[in-house]
């Protein structure tokens, strides 16, 4: 496979009356042609505003990229004009927002904002793009798709709305799609709907796919490699398998441990990770897990863990990492 | 769906007391249109007609998709709906009739959880303030200094630090906000708690925290917890009995291992199947059945069995006649026909 996307570095700040927040703080990572990526993480640990840097987002001048290249197809991102990315946005690259109430323009109808984007990049007529807009509603699911064009957001519901914004990210048939907590304000049968459509879409339309959430079942199931993030770092990465039957960073390991699971025998005790995440604006140059931690020893203060490969392309950023036992031995 | 509307055969756990009792509630909220002279255009049946029972010390977890009036059963028995029919029974008294004096004893043994830490706190208050008010609102503690001690006390036993008293909650993060809304409703001493989604908008991490909190005071001060959740997996952790619903009307209850072990009806299924497992091993190994459709408006729900448009099951019957809440082993209760 090649590579099509390649963050090298990115460091992201927002700069606040409180100081500089390292949102971002050197995250490297890829993503193959074709392949599904997740980002795992919690509130606040920079997995958000990662995905906007890719996309040039970040809202200026409060936040700012400071360093770091993105890659995308071999050309850096960062370096593009405005005029050169609105080309790459929604064309190349598309994005899936977590809000499907929101990210919606409530007074346009549902085929105009389907048709805007094919317009615009690839130049067709009224006539085609209404035809593509057709094509896409079916391509999602939506029956009736004829009559849906004429609708507002307002008409349709949350995994309805949700099901038209992939059908906007796909309309140009886009290298790479950035879902950021896609399913998260849909109800369960829903969000199982809306996955697996958006797993059998990127399968055969060969679309690669960055997905952002903080559910840890939902990574599972769709993922082809994992990053965890913690802090504005990606503390472990790996294939799924990696991360979950052999997590070689404490707070993997916690948060395999803190999630109650349907699989498991009940009356056991949840082990939760004890403590707050740390403030992003006063953050030091040791490990920013090591206030939570159970195995932090007094180099764990003295300077970050330099990432390390445990085996194929599986890395963990912790001092500790060789002592760490898996949670899941039994299960697997 | 016609819950048995006799008190007799509400079902609830067998042989025990019955601390709460719900009898056929029905809450339609109308549809208006019109702005001086409104009328009535049409009702949203957001719960039609359940019945279940709690004994105390009791965690009963209801659970369901948005729109399936699980919040709504909650409003009602904290008397924050006057519900259309039906009744409630707490202690053996129809809360609905309780008069004046009663009404604010009731209010004190009965506290609620909501679910977002972030509008549930009055953010002009200091968390000290925020929760003494109820003591002195229910004239617990008279004495304002006494009431202070147990301030701190309610602190420390949720797990904070005492210097939080004397801040905002625009200070303090999700987790923490939490805290003080599951110290508030402690305040007043309560006997049953009702946890309107009172962890689904924390973190994984501290998710866990809260859970362990909840569960710790659960067993200290003998509540009996009403948790309202659509996290399955959060709900099998807690609870001791758990009840389906679906657009309004319950479709199965059981106990929690009962439910999650041999589920029957095909909604409750589908519920389950939905859910996935943080293990790739066995998320590739598990089949699964992906329930289609929507869920229908509740001001229009469709006739018969609520859920036969979705249901791989239905039969033509299905589509007329309601299916009868039944025990179909003891202490299982089902709403269908075709299982």
């Amino acid at each position: 496979m090649t590579e099509l996307l390649k963050i090298q570095g990115l460091k992201t700040q927002f700069f606040t009356s409180a100081g500089t927040v390292k949102a971002v703080d050197g995250v490297t990572y890829d993503v193959e042609e074709g392949e599904t990526v997740a980002v795992v993480g919690e509130s606040g640990c920079g997995k958000s505003v990662t995905a906007l840097s890719i996309m040039r987002l970040v809202a200026e001048p409060a936040g700012r990229v400071v360093d770091g290249n993105i890659l995308f197809q071999g050309n850096d991102l960062l370096q593009l004009s405005e005029e050169e990315m609105r080309k790459i946005r929604g064309n190349n690259i598309a994005m899936v927002f977590q809000e499907p109430m929101t990210s919606l323009n409530p007074v346009l109808s549902i085929g105009l904002q389907l048709t805007e984007t094919v317009q615009m990049h690839l130049g067709v007529d009224d006539a085609a793009a209404r035809a593509r807009a057709v094509e896409l509603l079916g391509l999602v699911g939506m029956s009736d798709a004829e009559r849906r064009l004429d609708q507002y957001p307002h008409h349709l519901s949350g995994g309805m709305r949700q099901r038209v914004m992939i059908a906007i990210a796909l309309s140009c048939e886009p290298k790479l799609i950035i879902a950021d907590e896609p399913t998260t304000a849909l109800d369960v049968t829903i969000q199982a709907q809306i996955l697996e459509l958006m797993k059998n879409l990127t399968r055969d339309l060969g679309v690669a796919m960055i997905i952002i959430t903080h559910n840890l079942g939902v990574v599972a199931r769709y993922a082809d490699r994992v990053n965890v993030m913690y802090a504005g770092k990606i503390i472990e990465s790996g294939t799924a398998e990696d991360i979950y039957h052999n997590p070689k960073h404490p707070y993997t390991l916690a948060l395999l441990k803190s999630v109650p699971r349907l699989d498991q025998p009940r009356g056991a005790k949840l082990d939760p990770v004890e403590g707050q995440p740390p403030d992003l604006a006063r953050l030091d140059e040791g490990c920013s897990f090591r206030p939570r931690c159970r195995y932090a020893t007094d180099a764990c203060a003295a300077s970050f863990p330099p990432t390390e490969l445990i085996d194929g392309i599986h890395y963990s950023a912790c001092f500790h990492k060789d002592k760490l036992d898996s949670p899941m031995k039994e299960a697997s | 769906m016609s819950a048995a509307a006799d008190t007799t055969t509400a079902p609830g756990a067998a042989g025990e007391s019955d601390f709460l009792q719900v009898n056929n509630l029905r809450m339609y909220f109308p549809v208006t249109e019109g702005i001086l002279i409104q009328r009535k255009v049409a009702e949203v049946k957001a719960v039609d007609g359940i019945s279940f029972t709690m004994h105390k010390g009791e965690t009963l977890g209801l659970v369901g998709e948005s729109g399936c009036g699980k919040t709504t059963t909650g409003r009602c028995i904290l008397q924050l709906e006057k519900i259309t029919s039906g009744e409630i029974l707490y202690d053996g008294q129809n809360v609905a009739k309780l008069n004046k004096s009663a009404l604010s004893e009731y209010r004190q043994k009965v506290q609620v959880i909501f679910q977002d830490p972030f509008s549930s706190l009055n953010p002009r208050m200091k968390i000290g303030e925020i929760l003494a008010e109820p003591m002195r609102v229910h004239g617990i503690i008279p004495d304002a200094r006494k009431r202070d001690e147990r301030v701190m006390e309610l602190l420390n036993i949720c797990g904070l630090s005492t210097r939080f008293a004397d801040r905002y909650p625009h200070e303090m993060s999700g987790g923490q906000r939490q805290r003080v809304g599951i110290a508030r409703a402690l305040s007043v001493n309560p006997e049953f708690i009702v946890c309107d989604e009172a962890v689904s908008a924390l973190d994984v991490s501290i998710q866990a925290q809260v859970i362990n909190l909840l569960e710790d005071l659960r067993d200290e001060f003998g509540l009996t917890y009403l948790f309202i959740s659509h996290d399955l997996s959060v709900v099998r952790h807690i609870c001791h009995r758990v009840a389906v619903m679906y657009l309004g009307n319950m479709v199965e209850l059981a106990t929690c291992d009962e439910l999650f072990d041999n589920p029957i009806h095909p909604y409750t299924r589908a519920l389950l199947d939905a859910v996935p497992i943080p293990d790739p091993t066995v998320e590739s190994a598990r089949e699964h059945k992906i329930v289609t459709g929507e869920i229908p408006s509740p001001m229009n729900p469709p006739p018969g069995c609520v859920f036969h448009p979705r249901c791989e099951l239905a039969v033509d019957s299905c589509k007329q006649a309601v299916p009868e809440f039944r025990e179909v082993k003891p202490n299982h209760w089902v709403a269908c026909t075709e299982v």
